[in-house]
């Protein structure tokens, strides 16, 4: 018996329906993927389910904490759609994430006493350029020194989370804080505001929408985004119109630095209010994720960042509801985003399935 | 015991993750495939092989098992960079983020819980000479892994296997003009890097440090990445470029014998900078890097 195999078929066109259905499609997958997997490790899959999907989104509350969520997600996701789609790999967002809240926080700790309404503002522009200082190591490691993005801004990550420790178990840790490895709680001028009364939302969110639109503006009828797209798709045609590849490089990496150091400073003048280990939950690799998720296209990242926010949140319900590890919601982000590149295959290729030929049949 | 003799018996050990994880991908790589989940892959094996050895597996059983849970791992990024010709980049990242959030998944009820390691082997008569008597004295997964890494430099210099791993990573087209068919080989190849992850992963929690802890790879799979480039894609160079990883993650422990007052968080992060600072010197010998490089690594290909 010879196994049939399908054979996978270059489309003539992207396939338009095919690009909308399968972030859906890559949900149901992963979700089924994820059923299996609770039913062998005893966990039940409903009670998961139910707080991973629908919990979110039943009470004001929950729901705000999604929104809340939704901010650094789709800010970072947003500045590293606009490398990916150049073909620039910045995978290291949660450094740069990191960068943004220390150097943000540099105002509260060393001018704890300080009032004003410059206070927050500077803080998020310090973040962000603390952020697109951290990329541009990697920016310069990659144009001038020819190293790959991809190891270089992921190891600068690994050093951003040691540089946290050094300053929160050192010199910022709080000397009235129990010995907590925790900067001092900010003053209330080095607070964000919060956009919706009664909740923790806070204007970053509407910068991150702002940027999202900026960037729709930007890769969509921008010449400069153009550029940048044909240098990621079309290296050699790039090259050869002119098109500069080290600037691309250097464009994706400070716009996604930047973007990712706002965020974190928004994090920790915002929900958190000090500096501490726990400032991001993987925002940065979580990122990368809602960017695929979103078709690295702006309005596909409005909607993915939202959706991974609520499973952030549902996640937390979760282990509290259903006894599922933190890990869960680890595994069913990578599960997602490999069940998304499956689908996505089918967006410009299909399946050829071969027709048993008539010579088979006596 | 002084620094020189600390660092020459305890070198190689620490070197061996580093190494077997690296082996795996240099072969990976010389077939075309940039799998860049070697981090997941290996924390799954590190957290599979602790839960065998801690239940009273062995480990032998703790190593069978971590192998295989990066085979089938790296089957599945095979799946779907080779099969479905999706993105290796992204589908490596997705297998990282699978492959460690499945380490932890699994591993949550065995957090900071420690087993014992193996014993050492040690080499007559050499391993009696002063000073560098340390180096000779090493457990039996070091002793392989060297094994491995002349097996694979022999393979690649003399024969016929490795010969078609290069001729499909170098150009696929040619390759399979001649008949060879080179998903197939490449499949292959990305199992084989699977397996060794697996096994790095696998000495990582139950050798080298015998306990497990969520993020217990701690980047040592992204080096093994590094270290593949830095090696210029060349068993012997691989094999030093492990042994100064293995060096400069004792860096902790010598300076705490010596009575230097820097921050541990330096020294951690230490082999994060010198992997930056290497990568920038090596990658821009442009020339080093087009001779030794392969033609048509991380990308897809299409029949």
């Amino acid at each position: 018996m010879t196994l049939i195999l399908p054979r996978l078929v270059a489309r003539e066109r992207a396939s338009l329906s095919m690009m909308i259905i399968a972030p859906f499609a890559a949900l149901a997958l992963a979700a089924f993927a994820n059923f299996t997997l609770y039913l062998t490790l005893d966990v039940d899959p409903s009670a998961v389910f139910y707080a991973l999907l629908i919990e979110p989104f039943t009470s004001w509350y929950a729901f705000s904490e999604v929104l809340l969520k939704t901010g650094p997600l789709l800010l970072i996701a947003q500045g590293l759609a606009i490398g990916f789609r150049a073909k620039v790999f910045n995978i290291g967002a949660e450094g740069q994430f990191i960068l943004g809240a220390i150097c943000a926080s540099a105002i509260p700790v060393y001018a704890p006493q300080a009032s004003g309404i410059w206070i927050w503002p500077s803080m998020l522009l310090l973040g962000a350029l603390g952020g697109g200082a951290w990329a541009a190591i990697t920016s310069f490691w990659r144009v001038r020194l020819n190293a790959n993005e991809i190891l270089v801004s992921l190891m600068l990550s690994l050093v951003a989370v040691q540089l946290l420790n050094y300053l929160l178990l050192g010199p910022w840790k709080d000397p009235m804080g129990f010995n907590f490895p925790q900067s001092v709680m900010f003053q209330y001028d080095a607070m964000v505001p919060t956009l919706l009364p009664g909740t923790r939302v806070n204007i970053s969110l509407l910068f991150a929408v702002g940027l999202s639109l900026a960037a729709w503006v930007f890769m969509q009828r921008s010449f400069i985004g153009f550029k940048l797209q044909v240098g990621g798709l079309a290296p050699r045609a790039a090259a050869y119109a002119g098109f500069s590849q080290g600037g691309a490089i250097w464009m994706s990496l400070l716009i996604g630095g930047c973007a990712a150091g706002f965020a974190g400073a928004a994090e920790v003048a915002g929900p958190i209010g000090q500096l501490q280990r726990s400032i991001s939950t993987g925002y940065g690799y979580a990122a990368i994720i809602v960017a695929y998720l979103g078709g690295l296209h702006p309005i596909g990242i409005l909607l993915s960042s939202f959706f991974m926010a609520a499973l952030y949140i549902g996640g937390d319900t979760a282990m509290v509801s259903a006894d599922l590890p933190i890990a869960g919601v680890r595994v069913f982000q990578g599960s997602l985003l490999l069940s998304y590149l499956i689908l996505a295959t089918f967006v410009r290729h299909r399946l050829d399935w071969p027709r048993p030929s008539a010579e088979i049949k006596p | 015991m002084n620094a020189i003799e600390f660092i020459l018996s305890g070198m190689l050990a620490a070197a061996t993750p580093f190494l077997l994880a690296a082996l795996g991908e240099l072969v990976a790589e010389r077939a075309g495939v940039l799998n860049l989940g070697v981090e997941g892959m290996m924390a799954l094996g590190a957290a599979l092989a602790f839960i065998v050895v801690y239940n009273g597996g062995g480990h032998f059983e703790g190593f069978i098992v971590a192998a295989l849970g990066g085979i089938f791992v790296s089957l599945l990024f095979a799946f779907v960079a080779l099969g479905l010709r999706a993105n290796q980049v992204a589908t490596g990242l997705a297998i990282g983020i699978l492959g460690a959030g499945l380490s932890a998944f699994f591993g949550k009820s065995y957090e900071s819980f420690t087993v014992t390691g193996l014993n050492q082997i040690q080499i007559p008569v050499l391993s009696n000479i002063p000073v560098v008597g340390g180096l000779f004295t090493q457990d039996c997964i070091v002793w392989l892994s060297l094994l491995a890494s002349a097996g694979l430099w022999y393979m690649f210099a003399y024969t016929k296997i490795g010969l078609l791993l290069r001729a499909v990573g170098e150009n696929p087209k040619a390759a399979q003009s001649i008949g060879y068919p080179v998903i197939a080989i490449r499949v292959g190849a990305v199992a084989f890097g699977g397996l060794m992850a697996g096994i790095a992963g696998a000495y990582a929690s139950t050798v080298y440090t015998p306990l497990w802890a969520d993020g217990m790879i701690a980047g040592r799979g992204w080096i093994a990445v590094a270290l593949v480039v830095f090696g210029t894609w060349m068993v012997g160079r691989v094999f030093l470029g492990a042994c100064l990883f293995g060096m400069l993650s004792l860096a902790g422990t010598v300076v705490q014998l010596t009575g230097l007052a820097i921050p541990s968080q330096l020294l951690a992060s230490l082999p994060y900078l010198v992997t930056i600072i290497v990568l920038g010197i090596i990658s821009s010998n442009r020339r080093l890097l087009k001779l030794n490089g392969i033609a048509s690594l991380g990308e897809t290909y299409e029949r």
